[in-house]
């Protein structure tokens, strides 16, 4: 499965990247953020996105503002297919009004001026307060009156953990990651693994980064560097590298049966993961139920208060879009109203990018399979940890494959991780050249 | 039809078909060699059938026990309850899916097999000025894959505000250059000159001796580029990912494949896409099932000349 989707990606980028190399106009419309006004009469919109049942949540939107329709086209995830296909379209000039777009996916369409700036629109800077401060970093890439998206959904990370096993067997929950090495070796002693290394998630091991307090990309307003091995990025690495010397930590690849059989039959024990990963855990390992807990993630530092973030995505507005206000006023009812997020919560697991929406009622009660813990509040909190400095970068899938193909190798042996960030570094900054986007080295 | 492939047998000749049949016989294998090549021939069978078995068990498995069961054999047999819920999950979309992936590949299989036999007839039993060079033009189709034409087609379907329509989909799917060779490769073959010189001189004219003479002789290849046809269509998974945006239009493939890309975060779809893999290939099955008699003599056609 791996594979065949892999082969779809290449496929699909390569398409996309014949349709943007045909033809380098798409920019001329990326000024109309500047006449952001509202239209005379009935405006129709059209929004791609693949959250399944967001055409419920467009219902309401739909009911409650006439003059505003908006109409759901649906696809396969952004990198499934979803993101090549809005390159196409921007390039064909029937791009949707608007896109769901993860945060790492972002930085792609701003330097193909995908996206309209939506400074100019009412409300939309004065949104800023309502939505937590790191995701507002990631739509408006730190630049001076700019945003290019409105944010929606986060990923911060914290441990989900087995409490009954780490209890019965007198192992301490562990606060920092020294603790959380010599936890493993504990867990190991009793024939288990205290957390699996995910080979193929590169998002997962960029929020262990992010914790760190490392940033991967930089953008000064013309340059962009990379920094895929400056210290930071080459601690955690080692970090990791070294439990799996040591066979202190699983290696299968994720989101396989093998993977969930691991949790559920108690052979791994924590998973530094996402708030959205309550749903992972809870289905893929059904017979753990009541058995499992969340802590915050352990910390380089003790004491330190520090959180990655995994994922998380936001709605943009496309270039070529004929009512940015009406499409600005759309995305931020979507993303930061109270109704419209208990609905998106409820049918996809998103977990909030608005402050507000971090007090939900439904994200305040305790979960039953997590022993009714209210596993939420360690998520709010680790929300409020994330750095707002972590930047992406414009080619992202490329960085993603280069140095999953040295993480996969070294996991079984070959090289080091430091050395796939290393190969990922080189790699990064040529496909930036090939690409003619101006690149610092 | 199966006046055509029985051996004719010459009157007055021995009919008791045990003794004839071992008279036919070439020179004897060794039964080493013989259990040879059945070995190979039962470990690829395996090789081909294990994932289907795997599908299918895991169809019938509930969620919990999915991961934590025997991969390759049952456990609870839950498949009509998966398939109930697969069913009714988000207003029935799969069913839409399904009935579209029917439309489009029956339809659009029916259509093209027309088009193919229209037109490799003319090519085979008509003579003009070009008739070689459109035939290699042709020819030339066959080596380019569909997916490397798929996005000219999606900036072309643009220009004319189609994409994200059936006809999208629809129309690229009635095009089937092999379907020409093939039906050009058969005419030749077996619809005799003096067949279509008698039909003429009987008052038919062109299109009549096509549908009512030709067609009945080109049956098998027919038959084959149907299947063909329907087959690619079913599958065909690029063009519906470009084209479409409009849920109620996807293809199943397409379908399956977007829910595919959520299990991450909503793992509940895992169980889903695999009922849906299931009941999806189901209509091939049959298809296959019911026409292999014609389309092997189809399929051998053009073979031997």
């Amino acid at each position: 499965m791996r594979i065949t989707k892999r082969a779809a990606t290449v496929a699909l980028l390569t398409a996309a990247t014949v349709a943007l190399s045909g033809c380098s106009t798409a920019a001329s419309t990326s000024d109309t953020a500047a006449d952001c006004a509202p239209a005379d009469g009935k405006v129709n919109l059209t929004f791609t996105s693949w959250i399944p049942g967001i055409e419920d949540v467009v219902d309401v939107w739909n009911e409650a503002n006439p003059d505003i329709q908006v109409a759901v086209q649906t696809g396969p995830n952004g990198n499934g297919g979803t993101y090549a296909n809005f390159f196409n379209q921007l390039e064909a000039g029937n791009a949707p009004d608007l896109g769901q777009i993860e945060y790492d996916a972002l930085p792609n369409f701003r330097v193909q001026d995908g996206l309209v700036n939506l400074a100019s629109c009412a409300g939309v800077l004065d949104a800023q307060a309502d939505f937590v401060d790191w995701t507002w970093g990631q739509v408006n890439f730190n630049e001076e009156d700019a945003v290019y998206a409105i944010p929606q959904d986060s990923g911060p990370m914290a441990m989900f953990y087995r409490a009954d096993l780490f209890e019965a067997n007198n192992i301490a929950i562990p606060t920092t990651w020294a603790e959380f090495a010599t936890a493993a070796e504990q867990v190991r002693a009793t024939g288990n693994y205290i957390t699996n290394f995910s080979q193929s998630d590169i998002n997962q091991f960029a929020g262990l980064v992010w914790q760190a307090g490392g940033t991967w990309f930089g953008n000064d307003g013309t340059d962009w560097s990379v920094n895929l091995t400056d210290d930071t990025s080459i601690k955690v690495a080692d970090y990791w590298q070294d439990l799996i010397d040591r066979d202190l930590v699983s290696t299968q690849p994720p989101w396989t049966t093998e993977w969930d059989n691991a949790y559920n039959t108690g052979a791994a024990w924590t998973w530094n993961s996402a708030a959205w990963g309550a749903n992972s855990i809870a289905s893929g390992a059904p017979d753990t139920a009541g058995k499992w807990a969340v802590a915050p993630s352990p910390q380089w530092a003790a004491g330190d208060a520090a959180s990655g973030n995994w994922g998380g995505s936001s709605t943009a507005v496309f270039t070529g879009s004929e009512h940015p206000y009406e499409a600005a006023q759309f995305a931020l009812w979507l993303n930061s109203s109270s109704e419209s997020l208990t609905m998106l919560n409820e049918s996809a697991n998103l977990y909030p990018a608005a402050k507000a929406g971090l007090d939900l009622p439904v994200l305040k009660e305790g979960v039953a399979f997590y022993g009714d813990q209210p596993i939420y509040d360690v998520f709010a909190a680790a929300s409020s940890e994330v750095s707002a400095d972590f930047v992406w970068g414009p080619t992202m899938t490329q960085t993603y494959n280069d140095v999953s193909d040295g993480f996969k190798a070294a996991v079984s042996g070959n090289g080091t991780l430091a050395e796939a960030l290393t190969t990922g570094q080189t790699a990064t900054i040529e496909a930036l050249k090939a690409q003619s986007i101006p690149v610092k080295e | 039809m199966s006046a055509l492939t029985e051996p004719a047998v010459a009157p007055g000749a021995p009919t008791r078909v045990p003794t004839s049949r071992r008279v036919a016989k070439g020179p004897r294998e060794s039964p080493l060699s013989q259990i040879g090549a059945m070995t190979v021939m039962l470990v690829f069978t395996l090789y081909f059938l294990i994932p289907i078995w795997w599908l299918f068990i895991a169809g019938t498995k509930s969620s919990s026990q999915f991961t934590n069961t025997n991969p390759l054999w049952f456990a609870d047999f839950n498949l009509f309850e998966n398939i109930g819920d697969l069913v009714v999950y988000r207003d029935g979309v799969f069913l839409k899916w399904m009935l579209n992936s029917a439309v489009y590949a029956g339809a659009g299989a029916l259509l093209a097999t027309l088009f193919a036999a229209m037109c490799g007839y003319a090519l085979a039993k008509y003579r003009f000025p070009g008739r070689e060079f459109l035939f290699n033009i042709v020819l030339g189709g066959v080596l380019v894959p569909a997916t490397a034409l798929a996005l000219p087609l999606f900036l072309l379907f643009s220009q004319v505000s189609l994409t994200n329509t059936f006809w999208a989909v629809f129309l690229p799917s009635l095009v089937s250059p092999f379907g020409v060779y093939l039906t050009r490769i058969f005419a030749a073959a077996s619809v005799p000159d003096e067949l279509i010189e008698a039909a003429r001189l009987d008052g038919a004219g062109e299109v009549r001796t096509f549908f009512t003479v030709s067609v009945k002789l080109m049956f098998p290849a027919l038959v084959t580029v149907f299947l063909f046809q329907f087959v690619a269509i079913w599958n065909n998974f690029f063009l519906p990912l470009i084209m479409l945006r409009d849920e109620t239009l996807f293809p199943v493939t397409l379908g399956l494949y977007a829910w595919n890309s959520q299990v991450n975060q909503i793992p509940e779809l895992r169980g889903y896409v695999l009922i849906g893999a299931l009941l999806s290939i189901i209509p091939l099955i049959i298809l296959f099932l019911l026409l292999q008699r014609f389309w092997r003599s189809g399929l051998g056609a053009g073979s031997v000349k």
